[in-house]
């Protein structure tokens, strides 16, 4: 077993071998410009995007040219709302977005609002899923685009998309989906979930970081961006700048081998999850599942550790790269906003770690990873005062804290 | 976040984890925090009422690693001192013994608030006592 563990695979994932080996000849001797029109470097590097494009847009049933290539999912998800905000303006001036968003999509909205729109965040339900009632309530006549993400990225729940297009498409609204994490893991498909806009990255599916697209649909409806770069109008006119060729090779590669290799190996991701909830559930008491696990990616779990404070639970485990909703590891010192919005508590967001199991993980990486989870639990709870309070029958909801 | 290596010291083998009976007269109780803040500590040290010298400290601490280091390391500053040098601890000292970041710094004086509140339960208790005994001429 090779150590240090990494299980954080919705920050990001290594990069498949495959995809390398692919990238390779368009760092060196297959350099040229995709948009060099006139020799032959220019046409093997079109010719190498064309496939890519060809590529990830059979992944997620689009047509190539509904694909418009970005550096990653936060200027996919900036494009998307911006370039929908400003050329739709004259139909109205109404986002409807969820509190989970990722920050790319969140803060995309409050810049908009800053600027005179107008932003719906829709609250979840406790399972971590959107209330299609309320959905249906917020739109408004001036509404011009809802964005929900396909998946989480710290708890996975999958968001019902089918229905949420469907509900969008009647109202005669845009559809926009944040679906980093949930391409190449389980089946996406925006003719089927009526998505017209989604943002995608390469870099979440065993693909290098730093490139990302934008699916843009092209009929029924026909949406427009008014772009958000000035210069050679590459991209259908919607991105400027030279493509990335490499990248975007390592792209197409990447979503080619997800789609090969989904059936089976979202069945051995699910395998592992579950090995690995079901060990630590059957170990340790009081230890919660955040969001739901009906309408889940295979490969997330996140679970809050009660009494258990998340940073020192990753110190404990300090041979596993996973993450943690607690305050300490976030740069701001608050805890998750995403669990926040569960409304289980922010003891219980604080308590919380977030294990993301990825393609070259083993079922023995999964089984020390709940051994050292159990045994630093316990040493912890060992420690912690709460525990100890719990264990001699105090409500720690009735106890008089000094909150500082 | 790298950790320095005493707070991972304390992290690993930290001192003075346990409890005192909190009805004892000569130990003193604090708990400062609150669980929707990320951390909890619990601090209890025990007067020696013939010298009025602290002669043991224990802790419990819900928090992250530094806040575990701070609770521990003050357990061992307050071992062998009279109560009120014990008051003169400052969180500046834990800062230093244990290299905090700045963003850590809230843990030390999580630790000092636990000190002082931990002296002043058994200020009261000791006063408590006091007044329930009959004055002796």
């Amino acid at each position: 077993m090779k150590m240090p563990i990494y299980l954080d695979n919705h920050a990001t994932t290594p990069m498949d071998p495959r995809v390398l080996d692919a990238m390779l000849p368009y760092f060196t001797e297959k350099f040229g410009n995709a948009a060099s029109r006139n020799h032959v470097f220019g046409w093997q590097a079109e010719e190498a995007v064309e496939k890519a494009r060809k590529q990830i847009a059979d992944l997620i049933g689009a047509t190539s040219k509904e694909i418009i290539f970005t550096s990653g999912a936060t200027e996919s998800n900036n494009l998307a709302i911006k370039g929908v905000a400003e050329m739709y303006a004259e139909k109205g001036n109404h986002i409807i977005t969820v509190a989970t968003e990722h920050k790319a999509v969140l803060d995309t909205c409050k810049h908009l609002e800053k600027n005179g729109y107008r932003v719906t965040y829709l609250p979840v339900r406790q399972d971590g899923l959107v209330d299609l009632d309320m959905l249906r309530g917020a739109i408004t006549d001036k509404t011009i685009l809802v964005s929900v993400m396909y998946a989480n990225n710290e708890i996975g729940v999958v968001q019902p998309i089918a229905e949420i297009g469907k509900i969008v498409k009647e109202r005669g609204v845009l559809f926009h989906t944040d679906a980093v994490q949930a391409i190449g893991k389980i089946p996406v498909n925006v003719i089927r979930d009526n998505i017209d806009l989604m943002s995608l990255t390469a870099h979440k599916l065993y693909g290098p970081k730093g490139v990302g697209a934008l699916y843009v649909r092209r009929k029924n409806p026909r949406v427009q961006l008014t772009a958000q770069m000035d210069g050679g109008g590459h991209e259908r006119g919607m991105r400027s700048g030279t493509l990335n060729v490499p990248g975007i090779v390592g792209f197409g590669k990447a979503c080619e081998i997800c789609q090969q290799e989904m059936p089976e190996e979202s069945v051995r991701l699910k395998a592992l999850r579950d090995r690995l909830k079901d060990k630590l559930l059957a170990e340790l008491d009081e230890v919660y599942i955040n969001g739901s696990m009906e309408s889940r990616l295979p490969h997330n779990l996140n679970m809050s550790f009660a009494y258990v404070e998340g940073e020192s639970l990753l110190m404990g485990i300090n041979d596993v790269a996973v993450s943690s909703g607690s305050a300490c590891t976030s740069a701001t010192l608050e805890p998750s906003y995403v669990l926040k919005a569960l409304g289980a508590g922010d003891d219980l967001a604080h308590s919380s770690i977030r294990f993301g199991i990825g393609r070259f993980n083993t079922e023995e990486e999964i089984d020390y990873v709940a051994n050292r989870v159990v045994e630093v639990v316990r040493k912890l709870r060992e420690l912690s005062p709460l525990y100890e309070m719990v264990k001699e029958g105090v409500d720690l909801s009735k106890v008089q804290w000094t909150t500082h | 976040m790298a950790y320095s290596d005493k707070v991972l010291d304390h992290y690993n083998n930290p001192r003075n984890v346990g409890s005192l009976d909190k009805n004892d007269p000569n130990v003193g109780t604090g708990m400062v925090g609150a669980p929707e803040c990320g951390d909890v500590m619990k601090l209890q040290l025990k007067v020696n009422p013939e010298t009025g010298i602290i002669e043991d400290a224990k802790f419990k601490t819900f928090g992250c690693g530094s806040a575990i280091a701070s609770s521990s390391l003050a357990t061992e500053m307050l071992k062998g001192k009279t109560v009120e040098q014990a008051l003169e601890i400052k969180n500046t000292a834990i800062v230093q013994e244990l290299s905090l970041p700045p963003v850590k710094i809230h843990c030390s004086v999580l630790a000092e608030d636990a000190i002082k509140a931990a002296i002043a339960d058994y200020k009261k208790k000791q006063s408590a006592l006091q007044a329930s005994q009959p004055v002796s001429k």
